[in-house]
């Protein structure tokens, strides 16, 4: 059923450009933007790779709560080996009205198809406000709300994966967003929504599941730099959210962990390029910290699901990345990352479980060079010797491919 | 410190009141523009200088925060600033620069030239309204010209007769020194060139040159020493008299070329601030013809 909507929509997509095409062949002059007319902007991002890896079986960060997610049960992405297919994005986007602009992007894979997003956002409110509302990824920090094809190396930081799990964090909710009218960049917002992801979970309630605060601001130095730094805080509510644990008595156990998550970040992003035109060569410099905060309760069953009890739950874990690339010409690129994260304080009460308390300090350096024909394909080698794992060193070569089909809209800085 | 944060405070708030219509532009010569019909009444700024490429300029916070303020928004249109300019009128959060809105303008309305029959990717960056560098045809600027003084006058009316005259004044003396150029460049017609981009089709098509082709296999793509190879061993006769290159663009792969055919590699300042000469409008057309010329004439080289 899935895979036959799926099909639908698909040729959907694909028929509308190609009649678009073909009103732009006659000798008219089309209009003077969009000439796609009412049309979407369409795109579909085609993204795999090869990937060497070791064999450790489930790879999990050592000393953090790995993130559940709803597809757990095949080998899923980070945890693939050899020829692997990512998620194929699919991106749909118009002005709605002279009032509104929506947009939504579904990533396919096999049997499942997921909404990744699905918003409008208001154009004309003025005065520097922004309302966005439906499923979209937070604005905090840098990163997150870019999407895999915009990374400039094949993983997510391990600081991201700590935190959200297998992309940013994403929410059913409402943003306001309000730039100030000043002349160097200053950029206030809150969300508040469902918080149905990790580190929250659903919750079978009303009111909001999680809110977010950040602000931005940012500028130029001199002709050729642009930077931009943030500071956002997020807090998410969780309930019975499920998470496996190490236990010293009884192997492996379940905890339901019901309770707050309190994360703060702060992000900075510089860019060079020789008189402010990146076409040949430019520089990006990125880095991000964060510190969470988790406390509630932790109900432990053992893997028949006989109740262990429960106690007291509480962390404070924090992790950074710094990230370098450089565009030497005008179609190379290579760049650096170090990844680093603290597993922190972690406190299990009087611990029924014997849940297992593991002090780490997961790492990781990544290296890559990318070769892109225009803007729409590139080509990665990347190696990357990931200590993430506890007792683990794995030195991991992936050849990634990342190709972009269509109408596809700007990124942002 | 309560009070310190207070002075801070009003400092900001203070700042951004001005009289002035502040117009912001997608590239320089529509500021020039501004600044010959707006005079003192407008503060007009181009998001991008003659030594970026305006189709691969990121909507970054800076643009973002002067996007918030502006007045007026103009725009070259015809796809040119697709990859960045829609991303900034929606992050500005400014509704009087909105597409629609009279704070918005679009200068492609001119008819534009080389409209692909078709289409599709594999033909590079193609802009499917046609060739938007229609601003290196002097004779193009006067309706664009027109069309800013009507808006000029609508978004600051108290303004209007001043407009007016400058634009009555502006147009007399591009009409003078239009027909100074079209003079000027009676000598080069027929001239053949290479170019690095698509960049002078407009220009050759007012002077009568021939364009002989461009040393980018496809728009947007940049030639590989093969590709580059290949155009000198296919050179026709006679070949093409010189080679063209915008300001914004690299010279490398130009001065390979015009090395091997024994021709002159001349850049032309594309748009207003690309060469010290090309101050304003008028410069630009004057320091254009000038390399041009200088170039045609094997003499003076």
């Amino acid at each position: 059923m899935q895979s036959r909507m799926l099909a639908v929509a698909l040729a959907c997509a694909f028929a509308s450009p190609s009649m678009a095409a073909e009103d732009t062949t006659d000798s008219t002059p089309a209009p003077a933007s969009g000439g796609l007319n009412f049309n979407p902007e369409i795109s579909l991002i085609l993204q795999g790779a090869y990937k060497h890896r070791k064999d450790v079986g489930e790879r999990h960060i050592g000393g953090f709560v790995a993130a559940e997610h709803h597809h757990d049960d095949d080998a899923h992405g980070d945890d693939k080996r050899g020829f692997t297919l990512d998620h194929t994005e699919l991106v749909l986007g118009a002005n709605i009205d002279p009032y509104f602009r929506g947009q939504a992007t579904l990533a396919v894979l096999d049997g499942e198809t997921e909404l990744e997003e699905a918003w409008f956002q208001t154009t004309t409110l003025g005065h520097g406000t922004g309302i966005k509302a439906g499923r979209f990824f937070s604005s905090i920090g840098y990163l997150n709300e870019q999407h895999n094809h915009q990374w400039d190396f094949y993983e997510q930081p391990l600081m991201y994966k700590a935190l959200f799990g297998e992309h940013g964090f994403a929410q059913d909710g409402v943003q306001l967003k309000w730039v100030a009218p000043l002349a160097t960049f200053v950029e206030l917002g809150a969300e508040v929504g469902r918080g149905q992801n990790f580190p929250g979970s659903e919750r079978d309630a009303n009111g909001a599941g999680a809110a977010a605060v950040f602000a931005h601001v940012g500028g130029d130095l001199g002709v050729s730099g642009s930077w931009r730094a943030g500071l956002s805080w997020l807090r998410t509510r969780a309930k019975e959210r499920e998470g496996h644990f190490e236990s010293d008595t009884y192997g492996e156990v379940d905890g339901a962990f019901s309770g707050r998550s309190r994360i703060w970040i702060a992000d900075f992003v510089y860019k060079w390029a020789p008189e402010g035109n990146p076409a040949r060569r430019n520089f990006k410099f990125q880095a991000e910290y964060f510190q969470r905060r988790e406390s509630g309760d932790l109900a432990v069953a053992d893997e028949d699901g006989n109740d262990l009890g429960e106690a007291p739950w509480r962390t404070r874990q924090s992790g950074f990345y710094v990230a370098g690339v450089y565009q030497f010409s005008p179609r190379w690129r290579a760049g650096v990352r170090y990844d680093r994260l603290d597993s922190g304080r972690q406190h299990a009460g009087d611990n029924p479980g014997d849940v297992e308390i593991v002090d780490a300090r997961p790492h990781r350096f990544t290296a890559m060079v990318d070769y892109s024909w225009s803007e729409f394909s590139r080509l990665r080698l990347q190696w990357a010797r990931d200590r993430s794992m506890p007792g683990v060193t794995d030195n991991q070569v992936t050849l990634q491919y990342v190709m972009s089909l269509g109408s596809h809209g700007a990124h942002k800085f | 410190m309560k009070r310190i944060f207070l002075a801070f405070l009003i400092g900001l708030f203070a700042l951004p009141v001005a009289a002035r219509v502040s117009v912001l532009t997608t590239v320089p010569e529509w500021a020039a523009l501004a600044r010959e019909i707006g005079g003192e009444r407008v503060e007009a700024t181009s998001a991008t200088t003659a030594l970026q490429d305006p189709h691969r300029i990121e909507a970054r916070p800076s643009l973002i925060a002067r996007a918030r303020s502006a007045d007026l928004l103009i725009a070259t249109g015809a796809e040119l600033e697709i990859g960045w300019l829609p991303l900034l009128q929606r992050e500005s959060g400014n509704r009087r620069i909105q597409p629609g809105q009279p704070g918005y303008l679009e200068a492609a309305f001119v008819s534009l030239r080389d409209v692909p029959r078709a289409v599709d990717r594999s033909m590079g960056d193609v802009h499917a309204a046609g060739d938007p560098h229609f601003h290196l045809d002097p004779r193009n600027i006067l309706p664009v010209a027109v069309a800013l003084a009507e808006r000029l006058a609508t978004i600051d009316p108290d303004g209007a007769p001043t407009y007016r005259a400058n634009h009555e004044r502006f147009v007399a003396r591009w009409t003078e020194a239009l027909a100074r150029w079209t003079e000027e460049g009676a000598s080069l017609k027929g001239l053949a060139f290479l170019q690095a981009h698509r960049s002078f089709g407009y220009l050759a098509y007012w002077l009568g040159l021939t364009p002989r082709g461009e040393l980018e296999p496809k728009p947007g793509i940049e030639p590989g020493s093969a590709h580059l190879s290949r155009i000198v061993a296919n050179r026709q006769e006679p070949p093409a008299a010189m080679i063209l290159y915008a300001a914004y663009q690299d010279e490398t792969a130009g001065r390979w070329v015009a090395e091997r055919l024994g021709v002159p590699l001349v850049k032309l300042p594309f748009t207003v601030g690309g060469t010290p000469q090309a101050g304003d409008l008028f410069g630009l057309f004057d320091d254009t013809l000038r390399r041009l010329k200088a170039a045609a004439r094997p003499e003076t080289r």
